[in-house]
């Protein structure tokens, strides 16, 4: 597997001599690529790195992104799961910076109950005109 | 046939009219900053270039607003946008900075080819400043109270035409 993912990154390289965006020659940070030692904490921040979204690639999660900000996100999550604060606090800490854009997790707000209520409401809908069709049968 | 027959595909030419319509729209890929009115969080910057010292927080907090641009010299539009921070600097701003996952030798080469319009330059190695004031890339330009409450961002590079709107921000936040 390793191998065939390595196969098809040179494939890639050789595919795309120049890069579209400019990128650092810098190091990663210390926890973009290095997991936690304590696997309960690495689990906590990997649940959280998946429903966290990567301000660069925008389509994708900080957990699956290989942009240096997606490795510089990563490392403020796990150096901060491993200070010991609570995943939903360190997603509300990018919340409070990005919105609710920067987070893959539905929340029921004020401006998304709508999607919540919609397929509620047609549900019911389809059960009331079900139950009076089907009653005029019987 | 009845008239309900047509409510179906009229809430389908619906949804295809309103489809059609989003997607000759163009898509807005920046992401605002929701910082804006908030302080600035605590921070101090290593100098990342050796004629200008480094970056701190509590150096916004003497009443005089300034501008706070996140650049980085392996960042393309940050070439385009280096006249125009000198034209804000000639006009009187003054241009602190953040250079994002920068080496000293690479900062000190962009300043020699496109110039250096910059008070201080504080070295952001993890972004952290970056994550911390809700900037998603480089550059951007924040303009920052004589408080240290954040004002106004400006997202990407600095066009000719925003220059007088980033002066009237200044002003209105020196107000």
């Amino acid at each position: 597997m390793k191998r065939l993912i390595a196969a098809i990154a040179l494939l890639g390289a050789l595919l795309a001599p120049m890069q579209v965006f400019a990128q650092d020659t810098m190091p990663p940070a210390p926890y973009a690529y290095q997991q936690l030692d304590d696997p309960a904490l690495e689990a906590k921040a990997q649940d959280l790195m998946e429903t966290l979204r990567c301000l660069k690639c925008q389509s994708q999660s900080i957990a699956d992104s290989d942009a240096p900000m997606a490795g510089d996100m990563r490392h403020q999550v796990r150096s901060r799961i491993l200070a010991g604060e609570e995943p939903e606090a360190i997603r509300a800490w990018l919340v409070e910076r990005y919105g609710d854009y920067v987070s893959y997790k539905p929340e029921v707000s004020s401006t998304t109950w709508p999607l919540f209520a919609i397929p509620l409401v047609i549900l019911l809908l389809v059960g009331l005109v079900l139950r009076r069709r089907m009653g005029k049968r019987a | 046939m009845n008239r309900w027959f047509w409510i179906p595909l009229a809430i389908f030419l619906l949804f295809v009219g309103l489809a059609g319509y989003q997607l000759t729209q163009p898509k807005n890929e920046f992401i605002e900053s929701t910082m804006i009115g908030k302080p600035l969080p605590q921070f101090m910057l290593e100098a990342a270039a050796q004629d200008r010292p480094g970056l701190s927080s509590d150096y916004f907090k003497d009443g005089k607003p300034r501008l706070l641009n996140i650049w980085a010299s392996w960042c393309i539009p940050c070439v385009a946008e280096a006249p125009h921070l000198e034209s804000l600097r000639r006009q009187g701003a003054e241009i602190t900075s953040v250079a994002i996952r920068d080496r000293p030798e690479d900062v000190a080469r962009f300043l020699a080819a496109y110039g250096n319009p910059y008070s201080r330059i504080g070295a952001d190695n993890l972004s952290e400043v970056q994550l911390g004031i809700g900037s998603s890339g480089v550059p951007e330009t924040f303009v920052i109270d004589g408080q240290g409450i954040i004002r106004y961002q400006h997202i990407g590079d600095i066009r000719a035409s925003d220059v007088p709107i980033l002066m009237q921000k200044l002003r209105e936040a020196g107000q």
